[in-house]
């Protein structure tokens, strides 16, 4: 496919990685901040091509893993009421709650449906009358216009049956919280590239400056990965603290105009928990007053909420790179896909589910953070396929 | 979960007053909203978030990444000596 193929070729992503080889003369540790970064990481070995000096370090950026158990909570038990029709993307379905996931929830008779696109919830409340339809509005910035435009298109077709449930954050403050955290290991950011196509990315600028870190706005596919990878590093061996578009075939520095013009009629800012982080001032959206009653929040109380999280799981700091996921000792035995103890491995894009379904769980835990040994990068397409067999045996 | 595939625009249309379209996925079509990006063309490329256009794919932009490593490559040529020029270097040492 266009725009795909020919950023996932094995030769110009050896030209970069040798590129990168060529410029690095000290450690370094970069974190991606998306979820999707993380999981074209692990799924194509980038980390294991790159100088043993740069460790990359795996970011919040996983919408799924950091929704608060309170909102999974919340979710069930409206998903519950037989008067509801409840829909959400297909990735939320197996995080599990307190009592369980939607799943079940499902299999106990909700009426729980993935759809598509939450354009497709306003349809189906368009085509359900007498039910109350929610649809579960989670995710960052790069998912607010869809799920805005469906309160705005559902409010201007008077679907006074349609409702969201709504559990956004935000990309910046998580970066500046991870920024601020005693500890901190980040150096350098691969920014994350859809977010910026809706936001743009002026709101990173005043980050690089202040914390004198490299934020390089980044693709998804393995070539934009290393070079977003150059990019960083080339500014950190030279000693300089900017926002570098890497991502330009789909980012510009103003962002999208008609979906941030959208988000503000719909959104306003509030303090979000995060799961395995915990509340984050400003660091989510919630819906205006003027939408109200398409606040499922404000619609369907739900009471005596109370959530019980492992106490072993690292998930926290695994979320703010100060560990990875090979370092917990519950990881790949009492914590796996299907029975995850917390954030990182609920979702495929978590970094423990990422490193789990490439077979990492199968190499030493031993093993120091940074790989020892470079892989031969022209086998980038081979180890794909390798580790996918090897990450579905049981 | 922030997830968006580039696709080729190969319709539009209006439904309830908001710009829709058709829109190939390597061989998939798939519905999709392209009000926020009104400028879109039939043949153009959009990058696609569940079933919205979030951006227009900048054609001379996506180019950029090869022309950068054709540049490093003739730097490297003009580097690294040729067999020739090595032979004859290493045949007057």
């Amino acid at each position: 496919m266009k725009y795909l193929d020919e950023y996932r070729d094995a030769g110009t992503a050896k030209k970069l990685a040798d590129a990168i080889a060529r410029i690095t003369t000290r450690s370094w540790t970069i974190m991606e901040v998306c979820g999707g970064q993380t999981h074209t990481i692990v799924k194509y070995g980038i980390d294991e091509i790159l100088p043993k000096e740069i460790e990359l370090v795996h970011g919040p950026g996983c919408p799924v893993c950091v929704t608060a158990m309170e909102m999974i909570d919340r979710a069930h038990a409206i998903a519950s009421r037989p008067d509801v029709i409840f829909c959400s993307f297909g990735d939320m379905l197996r995080v599990p709650g307190s009592h369980g996931d939607l799943l079940e929830v499902k299999s106990n008779g909700g009426d729980v449906r993935i759809v598509y696109s939450p354009l497709d919830a306003v349809n189906i409340a368009a085509a359900n009358p007498t039910k109350k339809v929610v649809f579960f509005a989670i995710g960052f910035e790069t998912t607010a216009p869809p799920n805005a435009m469906a309160v705005w298109l559902a409010h201007k077709r008077k679907l006074s049956n349609f409702s969201v449930l709504v559990s956004h954050v935000l990309v910046p403050p998580s970066m500046t919280a991870i920024l601020q955290s005693p500890g901190n290991r980040v150096q350098g950011f691969l920014g994350p590239g859809h977010v910026c196509t809706v936001m743009g990315y002026t709101e990173y600028e005043p980050i690089a400056r202040r914390y004198k870190v490299p934020i390089v706005i980044t693709g998804f596919e393995p070539v934009d990965m290393l070079e977003g990878v150059f990019c960083t590093v080339r500014q950190l061996e030279a000693g300089q603290a900017t926002v570098e578009n890497q991502y330009s075939r789909a980012v510009n520095r103003e962002g999208n105009s008609h979906s941030k013009k959208l988000i503000e009629d719909v959104f306003e800012i509030c303090d979000r928990k995060w799961r395995g982080v915990g509340i984050i001032s400003k660091s989510g959206y919630k819906l205006r007053y003027e939408y109200r009653d398409h606040d499922a929040e404000r619609l369907f109380e739900v009471e005596d909420i109370e959530t019980n999280e492992s106490s072993e799981c690292i998930s926290g700091q695994v979320l703010r790179g100060l560990k990875k996921p090979h370092d917990c000792p519950a990881f790949g035995t009492r914590c796996t896909p299907q029975t995850p103890l917390g954030a990182t491995m609920v979702s495929a894009e978590g970094a423990c589910a990422a490193y789990y379904a490439y077979g990492r769980h199968l190499e030493s835990r031993n093993r120091p953070a940074v790989a020892p040994s470079r892989q031969p990068l022209v086998q980038i397409e081979t180890k794909r396929r390798e580790t996918t067999t090897v990450g579905s045996t049981p | 979960m922030c997830l968006g595939i580039p696709g080729k625009v190969i319709k539009t249309y209006t439904e309830h007053d908001v710009l829709m379209g058709k829109v190939d996925f390597g061989g998939v079509i798939k519905q999709v909203c392209l009000e926020h990006v009104p400028q879109v063309r039939i043949g153009q490329y959009v990058l696609v978030h569940v079933g919205f256009a979030l951006s227009c794919i900048d054609e001379s932009e996506a180019q950029m990444v090869f022309d950068f490593l054709e540049k490093m490559d003739q730097l490297d040529e003009l580097k690294v000596p040729s067999p020739a020029t090595a032979g004859a270097e290493g045949g007057s040492a």
